[in-house]
């Protein structure tokens, strides 16, 4: 039976207090989300259990119990404390898929912090504009990565702490702490920091079409959501192994990767290494994974392997599959179900959300290729682009709205209140998706209402791209839009014009890529780089990416009649 | 010849794909893709190279993280491709 048991009756009974009571939030003034993920757990009598199965890429695997986690976030937070950090500072988390990242998560939650965790393979630029942003005063990272964040260092007068933790005997410079979790005092009992349900607890940023990335701040009550959603969506029970393949440098890998999952005291598994199919399915295989938290980018990639390397291994622990990021194909659904028994099951949400919004849920009616429904006690509609009035009409496309209000939403975009505001039209939050709704209540995803590009699941904003471009000494003009890929969805593609002196070829389309992706990251790199004489522009001066996105989605142009004529 | 082939690929991820602080060792056997070395989305840049370098056309369906999981992988792939 699952936990949601019947959808349709969650719709009429249900009301977050269903959730805060659950867990006891705010019962004796129990606010932070560090103490329900660690502590609770353990006094409940459940300190034992395995709380996190950790595999490295070479095979080395390292398991932490729910005490462990209390503990050893415990002496993050001690640690975090001894330097002299205060509740409300901004600490990055900066390294590969490592227990430390997890369990630091937690700790900084406990001291009271801002926990800042930042995708590992971001460039110095990308890393170096969120941490400027953000007034970050504390990164935490591991060698691999310390020289990108010694590189912009300087740039940063307000990030006073780097803590190394795997240190080792390397010479540190002024202002770097090496912390070395499992070396350190086991720390029992701290004073988890006070906060209330409207404390800022996660910054997690986010692209969008104009301007930098924007920091999207959440608060300690966005658990009430987590829990739930978890639970409903995810269909976490007691004995469940749980596998979040999300990294936790982006929302997914925190409120579905540590928050949901330990509030509800699972045993999550974490494999911290990158894609290949064998490797994922004998990670399942040998941890029994039963619940499978995924992107259709992963999934088209397995698919694309084939039932050939299915075969191979044992996969019979499954139980549920759940698919997150971009939609999920019909394909990959129907293909999921002949490849394991079981269908992956879409759910909707984005970084603004905190949680999962619409989805599929167990028991539910599956159309393949449709996002779901709205979760109970969340409101969500299409509205007119015009109007920001709901649409009635079934079939209709409009901009997916949300009534505000739900434990998880967003509470700003770090400094910037006008953006914030922005997002919130005639009563509803505004995605920036477009959707129908069918008859029967089911989302239907037709596509982004502005110029962000969703490649893989992440968002990456085309700005920050045609800056970094304009960095490059060959570079005039760019525009990057996103160009269809089957197993990504969208992967970007940059049209440049060149500065005289310059001339394409081969040479120059690695170059341009390979600088794009060590200042920015991976997700952002061009995979095609087209050389253009001319960008098309409207008559100020504004590059229509819109017409260059359209002919590369085979699409009609629409009205051209701002454009600068030849 | 092999040898110089190898020295050559395992110059490149590292010219490309570490810091040049990393104290990270690349061999031939070194797990690129899966070991978290070379993001699969940075696999497109390094097939460009590939091409150009060895003046050869690698099909995309034969482009996989598998292929490039190694500098011996890729060494296979090279091998593979020139004689299509």
């Amino acid at each position: 039976m699952s936990n949601i048991g019947t959808y349709e009756a969650r719709l009429k009974d249900f009301n977050w207090n269903m959730s805060s009571e659950a867990i006891g939030y705010g019962k004796d003034g129990h606010h932070n989300i560090g103490y329900f993920c660690s502590d609770r757990i353990c006094e409940m009598g459940h300190g034992e259990k395995v709380a996190l199965v950790w595999e490295g890429f070479t095979g080395d695997v390292k398991r932490f119990t729910y005490d462990d986690l209390r503990a050893y976030s415990n002496s993050f937070a001690t640690m975090l404390r001894y330097t002299g950090l205060r509740p409300g500072d901004r600490i990055c988390i900066f390294m590969d898929r490592i227990p430390e990242l997890y369990i630091s998560f937690v700790g900084i939650l406990k001291m009271g912090g801002i926990a800042q965790p930042l995708y590992s393979a971001f460039g110095e630029e990308a890393l170096q504009m969120r941490l400027e942003d953000a007034k970050t005063r504390a990164i935490l990272t591991t060698r691999k990565h310390l020289g990108k964040v010694r590189r912009i260092r300087s740039s940063l007068p307000e990030l006073a702490h780097v803590v190394i933790v795997d240190a080792g005997d390397k010479p540190l410079e002024p202002s770097e702490l090496g912390f070395v979790m499992e070396k350190a005092p086991r720390v029992d009992k701290i004073e988890i920091a006070e906060v209330g349900p409207e404390t800022p607890s996660v910054l997690h940023y986010t692209s969008g079409t104009t301007g930098k990335p924007k920091g999207a701040l959440h608060v300690h009550s966005s658990i009430v959501a987590q829990y739930i959603t978890t639970k409903w969506v995810l269909d976490l029970h007691t004995d469940d192994i749980y596998w979040c393949t999300a990294d936790p440098g982006w929302v997914t890998g925190t409120s579905y990767g540590i928050i949901g999952p330990w509030a509800n005291g699972i045993t999550q598994v974490v494999l911290d290494a990158g894609f290949s199919a064998h490797k994922w399915y004998a990670f399942i295989e040998k941890h029994k994974v039963t619940v499978w938290y995924s992107a259709p980018t992963a999934i088209r990639l397995l698919m694309k392997e084939g039932f050939d390397p299915v075969s191979r291994h044992n996969l019979s622990s499954l139980r549920h599959l759940v698919s997150v990021g971009e939609p999920l194909n019909a394909e990959a659904v129907i293909w999921s179900e002949k490849a394991f028994g079981r269908p992956f099951h879409d759910s909707y949400w984005q970084t603004e959300t905190g949680s999962i919004v619409i989805s599929n849920y167990p028991g539910m009616k599956i159309k393949p290729g449709s996002m779901g429904k709205s979760f109970p006690g969340m409101t969500a509609t299409v509205l007119n682009p015009k109007t920001f009035e709901p649409i009635t009409t079934a079939g209709t496309v409009g901009l997916i709205g949300l009534k505000p209000g739900w434990p998880s939403m967003f509470r700003a975009y770090w400094n910037n209140q006008q953006t914030y505001d922005g997002k919130f039209k005639n009563g509803w939050y505004i995605s920036g998706d477009r959707s129908s709704i069918d008859s029967e209540g089911y989302f239907w995803f037709v596509g982004r209402d502005d110029d962000v590009i969703n490649t893989a699941g992440h968002l990456v904003g085309p700005f920050e791209i045609e800056s970094a471009l304009l960095e490059h000494p060959s570079v005039a003009e760019s525009a990057a839009v996103g160009k269809p890929d089957p197993i990504n969805m969208e992967v970007v593609k940059a049209f440049i014009a060149l500065k005289p002196g310059f001339d394409k070829s081969d040479d120059l389309t690695m170059d341009i890529m390979n600088f794009i992706r060590k200042k920015l990251s991976p997700l952002a790199m061009p995979q095609e780089i087209e050389f253009v004489t001319a960008l098309p522009k409207t008559r100020s001066g504004k590059i229509m990416r819109r017409l260059l996105r359209a002919k590369e989605w085979g699409e009609e142009i629409g009205d051209t009649s701002t454009l600068e004529s030849d | 010849m092999a040898e110089d082939i190898k020295k050559l690929l395992v110059d490149y991820v590292k010219k490309e794909y570490l810091d040049e602080d990393s104290d990270q060792v690349i061999t031939e056997d070194t797990k690129l893709i899966s070991g978290g070395i070379v993001d699969s989305f940075s696999m497109v840049s390094l097939k460009l190279f590939l091409e150009k370098k060895f003046k050869i056309k690698i099909p995309d369906e034969k482009a996989t993280p598998e292929a490039f999981d190694s500098v011996n992988s890729i060494i296979n792939l090279l091998r593979e491709c020139a004689a299509l």
